[in-house]
């Protein structure tokens, strides 16, 4: 009795919680409220599937225990039982994988207008390049990497002779406009994170990994390193500044580009 | 019915176990310590795993202290707090749950489940121990080294692993890659030993489909663990030789602190795959084995048969194939080539159908049962409960898209935690607690037990569900601290200094546990040869706890599946494995088709 009670304050209880829970999504920043409906799908499927499970074993625990002159029914299998149970479990499983696949297929196709932008990690310190006026980013050597060139551009490039650097400070970003992510690192993994913007990924020295988003609110949030890094991994942080088209200009125009800087 | 593979009726096979030669003890050395006897084996294997078990707890006490309360603690700096989580989660899934499950539940009840005298290579078997306590030791080594144990994280993950900016590099990596090493090794002595023996040495009668589940959990586990333990060990032995001899295989061209090192040309990703085509099979060879037990206890505690024994034993053989091609899933943020996300998404999903499978006839075999809920009962209701619970978590992380904002934070924490780390240790609780009396000839104390039980499975449920939420909100994992952020409220804080005073409670209780099975050696109610009135053959033996060898003089003959409880007609609500009468009920009707 007791037991079947405590079953079903677990099952009420944690959909209390769930509902009621100050812990939720921070508001989104990004295009990928898809993501966040997939997750709202799969919560509602999961939910309902957690708590038919646990109140029908309370059920069983109440209804069928043990009681002077009892016995269990001998019932080594029912076919039509299972057949019917594995048929609705592909069901719900398909529910929850159609609209993730159909989501996954646009995380992965970045818009042919989207903006390169590069984000560089290393212990622990994040750094940004952007492309100049001709949109495009000057080729990179991991080797050619010094103190005067902390991120490696080939000098010989004309492509990287705009490129704007951007080392300890803040990444700004326009709003509305798609921008496609290229991450690489020179040491160890990271992850570029930004909860707000939902994606991420991890950045892996000797690659270039990349993904896509567009920023659809403007404000300033965090970054965090989301890839154990070493010591100083929860300290890794900056922030990125969405902006609108204007302000974003201005800033950019206050900037020093890879010629200059390396002059 | 007649059809069903456990046809109680049917013929037995005629051939004939050969009798085997067992090299028996002389005096207290060979018996109790240099023992080839699989029962003493698996013992071993069980305390030591628990004791290393302890130095992990402890460590998840230390990591709690540092995240519920920040700044209190001050020797809990960055580099102590990542060798802490790198030593918990290694040992705790390694050196605990796989030891424990395969080398103490295995070594024990394998023989005895089969009829079986011992393992069939009972020297290979003992070497096994041996090699896995070295395996231990090089591994508790590391915290004594200059420099510490590794703070790599569990993963291990190259080029931080061996590089600088991580703790343990000088030492601690390499000993954690050695001891590794040494633990396979001794795995795939014991490993081959269980396979063989469940092929080979079954008694007359014992035929694969009549094997009570704990049997096919273990079996398929190391089946797996056997395939998928190389892949650690060569990507173990190549981290080594890039850490020790300057090798490239994981290292690309890098610059650590401003200084460019020698390395060029490897692949970190490598590595990756490498550790999750282990790590991922590595869950179920934890989950496998945890099946199998929860389905006897299951039964036999609620007096019926296991609901659809043919689906429950090709479930597990299916999730076993499947894991081998799902591994990635631990990888679609790892910069790997998006479209592979396709492929692991859908493979990870359909996984999660035999699984269901599996929790809807331990469900059934609750309906209409007749149940008894003694303290193993009662954990296998808490795995129930924590199973169900994180394996609906996984279908969010395994589904690509969703896992890109969940990946790396505490919602992957709080999964994991819930479904391999709760769910099979309720399983080890449940089987101790069923399988004492058998060891001892004593049972554990039931009211101890019911305390036990209740704070571990409500705590533990209290710590790790409200944990998803923090993941949910952003916060990452692998945090010494999360410091100023601007989407982290200042509640957090207080649900974690909450999670962490749970913990600390839960953990205490299973000093408790600990108590009960020292004090129920003496003063232990006896518990007569088969307590819960079991079908199975280990509660059959001539004696309690059993002799060398088992069965006295003859091996005992098998009639009948593992499942025959409350069968029509029968005097009794149980028809041991190795009893020939009464026939069951659709013979006595006139069913039986052969």
């Amino acid at each position: 009795m007791a037991v079947a009670l405590i079953l079903v304050l677990v099952a009420v209880g944690s959909v209390t919680f769930h509902l009621l829970s100050p812990w939720w999504w921070t508001p989104i920043a990004s295009n990928w409220s898809y993501i966040d409906a997939t997750i709202t799908v799969t919560f509602w499927i999961t939910g309902v599937v957690f708590v038919a499970v646990v109140l029908f074993m309370a059920y069983c625990v109440f209804r069928f225990r043990s009681r002077p002159g009892q016995r269990a029914t001998y019932e080594p299998e029912n076919k039509r039982l299972e057949i019917w149970l594995t048929v609705a479990t592909a069901l719900g499983v398909a529910a929850m994988l159609a609209p993730g696949l159909f989501v996954w297929h646009r995380f992965v196709t970045v818009p042919t207008d989207a903006t390169d932008i590069e984000i560089v990690g290393q212990q622990w310190l994040w750094s940004y390049r952007l492309p100049g006026e001709d949109g495009k980013l000057g080729a990179v050597e991991t080797r050619l990497i010094s103190p005067e060139n902390p991120l490696g551009l080939v000098p010989g490039d004309a492509a990287g002779r705009d490129d704007v650097i951007i080392q300890g400070d803040d990444l700004h970003l326009p709003i509305g406009r798609p921008v496609r992510v290229l991450l690489r690192s020179i040491d160890v993994l990271h992850d570029f994170y930004v909860p707000e913007f939902r994606a991420k990924m991890d950045m892996i020295p000797g690659a270039v990994t990349y993904f896509w988003f567009t920023p659809t609110r403007t404000g300033t949030f965090d970054v965090l390193c989301a890839e154990l890094c070493g010591s100083g991994h929860a300290v890794m942080r900056s922030r990125v500044v969405v902006q609108s088209t204007e302000d974003y200009q201005a800033w950019l125009d206050g900037q020093r580009r890879f010629a200059q800087a390396s002059r | 019915m007649g059809e069903l593979a456990h046809g109680a009726g049917g013929q037995i096979p005629a051939a004939e176990v050969p009798e085997m030669e067992l090299p028996h003890p002389h005096g207290w050395w060979s018996t109790y310590v240099f023992s080839q006897d699989a029962k003493v084996i698996g013992i071993q294997y069980a305390l030591t795993a628990l004791a290393i078990g302890m130095v992990a707890l402890v460590l998840s006490w230390l990591m709690r202290l540092q995240l519920g309360f920040p700044d209190t603690f001050t020797f809990i700096d960055p580099q102590a707090y990542y060798q802490f989580i790198t030593m918990h989660g290694m040992i705790m899934v390694v050196y605990l749950l796989t030891a424990l499950f395969l080398g103490g539940f295995g070594n024990y009840l394998i023989p005895l489940m089969l009829g079986a005298r011992d393992m069939v290579f009972p020297f290979v078997n003992m070497l096994s121990f041996w090699v896995y306590l070295l395996a231990v030791l090089v591994l508790v080594a590391s915290f004594f080294v200059p420099g510490g144990p590794t703070g790599a994280g569990w993963t291990l993950y190259p080029p931080q692993a061996i590089l600088s900016g991580t703790p343990g590099r000088d030492w601690g990596i390499v000993l954690m890659l050695l001891s590794l090493c040494l633990f396979i090794a001794g795995f795939t002595m014991g490993g081959l030993n269980y396979v063989v023996t469940v092929l080979q040495a079954r008694t007359r009668g014992m035929t694969l489909m009549r094997m009570p589940l704990t049997v096919w959990g273990i079996f398929t586990a190391t089946v797996m663990a056997l395939l998928a333990f190389p892949a650690l060990f060569v990507g173990a032995v190549m981290l080594l030789l890039d850490r020790l001899l300057g090798t490239s295989f994981f290292m690309p061209t890098l610059v650590e602190m401003g200084q460019q090192l020698r390395y060029g040309g490897g692949s970190p990703i490598l590595f990756q795959h490498l550790f999750w085509f282990f790590g991922h099979p590595e869950v179920y060879i934890v989950a496998l084995p945890a099946f199998g037990i929860v389905s006897d206890l299951i039964s036999t505690h609620a007096r019926r048969n296991i609901f659809g024994y043919r689906m429950m034993v090709w479930a597990i053989v299916i999730i076993g194939a499947l894991s081998f091609v799902v591994w990635a899933h631990h990888m679609y943020v790892s910069g790997m080539h998006p479209w592979f996300g396709f492929f692991f998404a859908t493979t990870t999903l359909i996984i999660a159908i035999p699984t269901a499978i599996k929790v809807y006839n331990w469900l059934l075999t609750l309906w209409r049962g007749n149940i008894h809920l003694n303290v193993p009962m009662l954990f296998a209701l808490g795995f129930i409960v924590t199973f169900v619970n994180g394996g609906l978590t996984g279908l969010f992380l395994g589904n690509v898209v969703v896992d890109v904002p969940l990946s790396d934070t505490m919602f992957v924490v709080a999964h994991f935690h819930m479904v391999m780390g709760v769910a099979p240790v309720m399983v080890i609780f449940g089987g101790i607690y069923h399988w004492y009396p058998k060891m001892t000839g004593r049972m554990l104390d039931d009211t101890m037990g019911k305390i036990h039980f209740w704070v571990t499975f409500l705590g533990a449920y209290a710590i790790f569900f409200p944990m998803h939420y923090l993941g949910l909100l952003g916060v990452p994992r692998r945090y010494h601290t999360i410091g100023e952020t601007s989407f982290v409220p200042a509640s957090a804080a207080d649900l974690n200094a909450f999670i962490s005073v749970v913990a600390l409670v839960v953990g205490a209780a299973q000093m408790l546990f600990l108590f009960n099975l020292l004090w129920s050696l003496r003063h232990g109610r006896e518990s007569g040869p088969n307590p819960w009135r079991a079908t199975t053959l280990e509660w059959q033996t001539p004696e309690t706890p059993p002799g060398h060898g088992n069965w006295g003089k003859e091996l005992p003959v098998v009639h009948r599946w593992a499942y025959d409880y409350a069968v029509p007609g029968a005097p009794e609500d149980f028809v041991p494995q190795n009893e020939a009468l009464p026939p069951p009920a659709h013979v006595a009707k006139g069913e039986a088709t052969a």
